[in-house]
């Protein structure tokens, strides 16, 4: 099967970075306060000081909180722009300027508002993903053939049918594709959020072990940041699969 | 028969306003049409056929002139009684082809068992039963336009408005739907309405052609096709179907 041939070269590629990773830090001789082997990373997992459960807990929550708060919120403003063009016309304008605001720059305004914690980086983490989703999903939902909507209308389909048969099941391929962008910047807007002010997390941990070299450290908190943009993204694409690409795969 | 015509227009106009200025979409349109009749409009892009269709659906409304739809006998309530197919099968991506077909019987709340028996005999009927479970994608696009007519008759609507339904397909799909949609109109007898730019296409299907003209949009004539019924292909090639086609290229400044 050419399905598992794809795979066998995904996991090979990954095991060839990490041996190329491994020989390089060897035979360059770097000392692995520079740069550590992939093991020498690894191994500080089992280092309980470092609270890896306290730190992934939190930037999970933030990253994961701030997204789905982000989709439904996006989700429900596309929806409203839909029904109410007053509402779409004023409002879009001042989302496109608002948009232009760079999001870590309001962190520090965040922590006065929200104190240290989850919650500023968790909306850090919304207002950086909010954005994409409520743009492809109204642009989703407005892509319908109008001859569709007057065969519909002439059944005198009312606005609810007409949203949950075909506008929203239509819009999902749109909104799933700004979800998959969300997925990326959430996990950066939350990192930068715990850079610049936070007692915990991921983002925090990283620069405490960059204040005692502790590389090794880093770069574990680096592959766990990773695995959790890698299970966001991961369940996202289930949901699209579910949704979406089951269906249109049919063939 | 002596029964009432099912449709009655009568001077119909509608103007559409374009940047600013009167754009006259349909004017001096008359038709009556009698129930079960296949009727064909034919004429050049931009002469108001579409603006018909959606006038009688109820999707516009006119600016002057009578549009009167069923009679006694008949009655004919909206957003009830009508089917639509168009020039792109239209189907939702997302639902099997029997859920597609379905679509109208949901949207009127109709019982949903006797709409999934009627939706299977109408995907028969159309020769698509080995499909009802498939997605639309899988289909070929005269397969697509054959399950957008199985819609179109699911809620068993009294008046099928079709707007150029094989005008995407190749030379022959389109041959071989034209003689499908005559069977499927002598097995449904419903009124149907088929707006084609197609002049051989309306002469084949119609007992009635309405010929318009664009610029300005106008119909030019109405007549009785009176060719061999049940109609086949032979029909194409016979005197009288050249005289009708002659007759229509004459009207629309062909020939």
């Amino acid at each position: 099967m050419a399905g598992y041939k794809g795979y066998a070269y995904a996991v090979g590629a990954h095991i060839g970075f990490l041996l190329i990773w491994h020989f390089a830090v060897v035979w360059s001789g770097l000392p692995s306060y520079i740069m550590p082997t992939p093991l020498e990373a690894f191994s500080t997992i089992f280092v309980d000081s470092y609270n890896w459960g306290t730190h992934l807990w939190v930037t999970t929550v933030e990253i994961f909180g701030g997204y789905f708060l982000a989709v439904i919120v996006g989700v429900a403003l596309a929806v409203l722009f839909i029904w109410l063009p007053g509402v779409n016309a004023a409002v879009t304008p001042l989302l496109v300027t608002l948009n232009m605001i760079p999001k870590v720059a309001m962190a520090p305004l965040f922590i006065i508002w929200f104190s240290y914690g989850i919650v500023p980086n968790a909306i850090i983490a919304f207002t950086i993903c909010f954005f994409p989703i409520v743009l492809t999903t109204y642009r989703g939902l407005l892509e319908v053939d109008p001859d569709l909507l007057n065969l519909v209308r002439s059944l005198k389909a009312n606005r609810w049918q007409i949203f949950v048969k075909i506008q929203l099941p239509g819009s999902l391929p749109y909104l799933f594709s700004g979800m998959k962008v969300a997925a990326i910047l959430a996990v950066a807007g939350a990192i930068v959020g715990e850079f610049i002010a936070s007692d915990r997390g991921l983002g925090n941990f990283l620069l405490i072990q960059q204040n005692a070299l502790n590389t090794g450290a880093m770069v574990m908190a680096l592959i766990l940041i990773t695995l959790i943009g890698m299970a966001l993204y991961g369940f996202v694409l289930l949901l699209e699969w579910v949704f979406v690409t089951r269906k249109e795969l049919a063939r | 028969m002596t029964a009432a015509p099912f449709i009655r227009v009568e001077n119909l106009r509608k103007v559409f306003k374009v940047g600013g200025k009167p754009f006259i979409a349909v004017q001096d349109v008359s038709l009556e049409i009698s129930e079960g009749e296949l009727v064909s409009i034919v004429g050049p892009s931009g002469c108001g056929k579409s603006t018909i269709l959606s006038i009688l659906a109820s999707l516009l409304e006119a600016d002057e002139g009578k549009v009167d739809i069923g009679n006694s006998a008949s009655p004919f309530t909206p957003g009830r009684d009508i089917g639509m197919v168009f020039q792109k099968a239209l189907l939702l991506k997302w639902r099997t082809i029997l859920d597609n077909v379905l679509l109208p019987a949901e949207i009127l709340g109709l019982p949903r068992r006797e709409a999934v028996d009627r939706a299977r005999d109408l995907i028969r009927m159309v020769g698509l039963e080995k499909f009802s479970d498939a997605y639309p994608q899988q289909l070929s696009g005269g397969m697509q336009q054959r399950a957008a007519i199985a819609r179109a008759l699911v809620h068993d609507p009294k008046l099928i408005l079709m707007d150029e339904p094989f005008g995407a397909l190749d030379a022959l799909t389109r041959e071989r739907m034209n003689l499908e949609l005559l069977r499927i109109w002598r097995e449904s007898r419903k009124t149907i309405l088929f707006v084609t730019h197609g002049i051989q296409e309306a002469v084949f299907l119609g007992s009635q052609v309405a010929v318009m003209t664009a610029g300005p949009a106008r119909m030019a004539a109405q007549f009785k096709i009176d060719l061999p019924e049940p109609r086949t292909i032979d029909v194409k090639t016979t005197e009288k179907f050249g005289a009708y086609t002659r007759e229509i290229y004459q009207l629309l400044g062909l020939r």
